[in-house]
């Protein structure tokens, strides 16, 4: 097979060895330079905005081993491997994707890590792309382990390198903490050269990796212990920083993206206490911060964590009574909750149509989608691109949670007596590889007459084209290993699984009709690559035939992008059809190219 | 001290605004200035309302470009260029493709898309300069070259050479799409 050749998204300048430059890299590319400097080994992690790009550019560097792993959990296991066997390691996820990793992370604190072992995690405060907005700042405090914040490029290269310092100095998994405004900005960044760290030799040690009740009652203690040190290395350490200022009538503690915004409404006014670690909180210099300003306000994204640990301590701090904990900050934000001026604007009266995000033209999901909204029927949905398939007006899907939950959702929403007959899972196929089929095993093996389908566009869309586990290549795009959907489907003990094209609008109407009638679990799969894959060659684009088009507005009913309706019928929009045909095959009329030969036929 | 410089660019997910921010960013850098640009990935990239905050000067700390302050908006599509103006300073200007690309919500027929938005925008005291991008864009060579087209324009506003503009063209652009993006960019600029 041959290697696929990805297209250089990135500036080669990310991925260059040797001597210093200076160049512009977002905060992702500077994460991953800074493995690269650091002497990182392997990194091992699950795609997922805002987080992805940091693995992407890892893996351009050939002295880097990188992969993408099926799950965030299976990374952080891998990444821990690689620690113990004795080469710093690297694992990153977007913030949900650390639930996933969870399990593994609150037990390496306790076995701790021989080599470096640093866990990137960027969090995504507005949802730009995310079901949720949690703050990742209570894993590292759930977990009893160190935490870094970068406020930008610069600092991101220079905290990954950090954070392995204090991973081999502590004996401790490190979290890096971004953000979408960190991870997806560019700054500019100076870099170094690829230092290798001392090597650390595999040992066997028993009492310390073997995580029984026994052993793992004496390393709880060594863990506090750790803690209390960090803590320690938090007044002392240079990322937390007092940044003087003028007017001491007020004095700021802030970190990350929320800094930024401070420094941009206020300029070098009030004293700053940026803090770069998160967790542990240096206890002395905060109080000393307090003590050397009048009023002390915490600006910080999401949830009232710098806020607590100030109230804690037993000072009178503003923080979420002023910023909310939902959404963004800004500078604006930052200007108007301080009484500073704010820039004057205008705008339009009139409301402006909003501009949600939609399936592309000639995607593989819309199809499927339109079959399940004919049929009625409930539709349990999943994370990916095709959870656009909730948007009107295919408006297909009814409960989207979080990686798999469809296919075990369903197995409980049909054993409370919800309707096989009508209710069915939809699921992409690298999500379902991450942790749907776990679900799918509970549906053979305690028996729900569950439909499940799987949406196989050949790869993980959302996040931008990365390979998985059914592509049949890995991240360097070299040919892999590659999961055969149907044979996993019946070796869980599904005994009715079949193949659909969904651009056959009348062969997925068959396929669901067929499948919930049967008195049995079954699994349809709706294979087509995604229509952006450079490889998948479009149709020419369709054309209508206004003498024939009566304005039924059927096609309208896909919700595709290439189509809308003029006052002389339906239109198409060239530069963007692919020449799928699903809106020939709805028109009645034949006025759609191709609907011609479906009528006579 | 040097004002900090705002560059706003908004359009739908897919029309290249992310081949323009990084060919300022280049070009800004190599002037010697602070430079940050933000760029948004994911979800909204599928046929969403999207925005790049390119800004510059002698230091840079906020990533992103808050309402009043954006120093000119380079807007793909019209109905983005309304949305977004409010992020205008006074005595900003927004720089249109006037071309209308219909979001879902009027394709279903759920809103309707604003008439003479540019009257209206030049009513609210909103600077705009619209023109048809799209076309010089073919013109060019691609309909998907809109996005030098618009930066050819707003190069009149910055006081970098031709030449400069062209070889941060050559750095940005692969080999193959470099005549048509330089065509498309001296096009716009000679709009």
């Amino acid at each position: 097979m041959k290697k696929i050749r990805r297209r250089g998204r990135f500036p080669a300048a990310c991925s260059k060895g040797g001597t210093a430059m200076k160049t512009l890299m977002l905060g992702n590319e500077a994460v991953a330079r800074g493995l690269y400097e650091a002497g990182c080994a392997l990194v091992s992690s699950y795609p997922g905005t805002p987080s992805t790009e940091i693995t992407e550019c890892a893996a351009r560097f050939p002295e880097l081993y990188a992969e993408w792993a099926p799950n965030e959990k299976v990374a952080l296991e891998a990444a821990f491997g690689a620690a113990l066997h004795g080469q710093r390691s690297f694992c990153g996820m977007k913030h949900v994707g650390l639930n996933v990793a969870a399990d593994p992370l609150f037990t390496l604190s306790y076995t701790g890590v021989n080599a470096g072992l640093v866990i990137g995690v960027a969090d995504d405060a507005a949802m730009h792309s995310s079901q949720n907005e949690q703050d990742s700042r209570h894993y590292a405090m759930a977990a009893k382990v160190p935490m870094l914040e970068p406020a930008d490029s610069a600092e991101a290269l220079a905290f990954t390198k950090l954070a392995y310092e204090i991973s081999e100095r502590f004996d401790t998994p490190v979290l890096l903490k971004m953000c979408t405004r960190v991870s997806h900005a560019q700054s500019i960044v100076e870099t170094g050269e690829r230092v290798l760290p001392a090597p650390r030799p595999y040992e066997k040690n028993p009492a310390k990796y073997i995580m029984m009740p026994g052993n793992a009652k004496k390393r709880h203690p060594l863990v506090e212990e750790r803690l209390a040190a960090l803590s320690l290395y938090a007044e002392t350490t240079g990322v937390n920083r007092v940044e003087p200022g003028r007017d001491t009538s007020l004095g700021i503690i802030t970190a990350s993206t929320s800094y930024q915004y401070v420094k941009e409404a206020c300029g070098d006014r009030f004293p700053v206490l940026k803090l770069g670690m998160a967790y542990p909180m240096p206890r002395q210099r905060i109080l000393d911060f307090a003590a050397s300003v009048e009023r002390l306000v915490v600006v910080e994204e999401l949830d009232g964590f710098i806020e607590a640990h100030c109230k804690a301590l037993g000072l009178s701090v503003a923080g979420k009574s002023l910023f909310p904990p939902v959404g963004e900050l800004s500078q604006r934000m930052v200007a108007e909750k301080l009484g500073l001026p704010l820039p004057e604007s205008a705008a339009l009266s009139e409301p402006i149509p909003l501009r949600p995000p939609v399936m592309c033209a000639g995607c593989p999901h819309r199809g499927l989608f339109y079959t399940l909204k004919q049929q009625g029927l409930t539709v349990i949905g999943d994370i990916g691109c095709y959870t656009l398939g909730a948007m009107p007006p295919l408006g297909a899907i009814d409960a989207v949670v979080c990686m798999g939950a469809s296919v075990s959702g369903l197995h409980g929403f049909l054993k409370a007596g919800g309707d096989p007959k009508k209710t069915v899972a939809v699921i992409g196929d690298s999500t379902f590889i991450h942790s749907g089929v776990t679900g799918l095993i509970n549906i053979a093996y305690n028996d729900s007459c569950g439909t499940v389908i799987i949406l196989d566009n050949s790869i993980t869309g959302m996040t931008g084209h990365q390979q998985n586990p059914t592509t049949g290549f890995n991240l360097r795009g070299d040919p892999a290993a590659r999961v055969d959907l149907e044979a996993l489907c019946r070796a869980v003990g599904i005994r009715r699984v079949r193949v659909v094209d969904p651009y056959d609008l009348a062969a997925c109407a068959a396929a669901v009709k067929e499948e919930l009638a049967a008195e049995e679990a079954s699994v349809i799969i709706a294979r087509r690559p995604c229509a952006l894959l450079k490889h998948v060659r479009h149709q020419p684009p369709l054309s209508v035939a206004q003498d024939r088009c009566r304005s039924c507005k059927r096609c309208m009913q896909l919700g595709c992008p290439a189509i809308s309706m003029a006052e002389n019928g339906a239109k198409i929009d060239e530069t963007l059809c692919t020449g799928c045909g699903l809106c020939a095959q709805l028109c009645s009329f034949g006025a759609l190219d191709g609907g011609k030969e479906a009528k006579r036929a | 001290m040097t004002r900090t410089t705002n560059i706003m660019i908004v359009g739908v997910g897919g029309q290249g605004s992310l081949l323009a921010s990084k060919l300022l960013g280049r070009l800004l850098l190599s002037r010697g200035y602070d430079v940050k640009v933000s760029e948004v990935h994911g979800m909204s990239q599928r046929g969403g309302s999207v925005v790049t905050y390119v800004r510059y000067g002698q230091r840079v700390y906020s990533p992103v470009i808050d309402q009043g302050e954006a120093d000119y908006i380079l807007s793909f599509e019209l109905l983005e260029a309304a949305r977004h103006a409010a992020f205008l300073r006074k005595g900003g200007t927004i720089i249109a493709n006037s071309q209308r690309i219909s979001p879902m919500p009027v394709i279903t027929g759920a809103a309707a898309y604003p008439e003479a938005l540019p009257e209206k925008l030049a009513a609210a005291g909103i600077a705009m300069d619209a023109f048809d991008a799209l076309s010089l864009a073919g013109q060019a060579g691609s309909p998907k070259a809109v996005n030098l087209v618009l930066l050819g324009r707003f190069s009149r506003a910055l006081d970098f050479t031709v030449e400069e503009w062209l070889s941060a063209i050559r750095e940005s652009v692969p080999e193959k799409y470099r005549a048509m993006n330089e065509r498309a960019f001296l096009l716009g600029r000679g709009a």
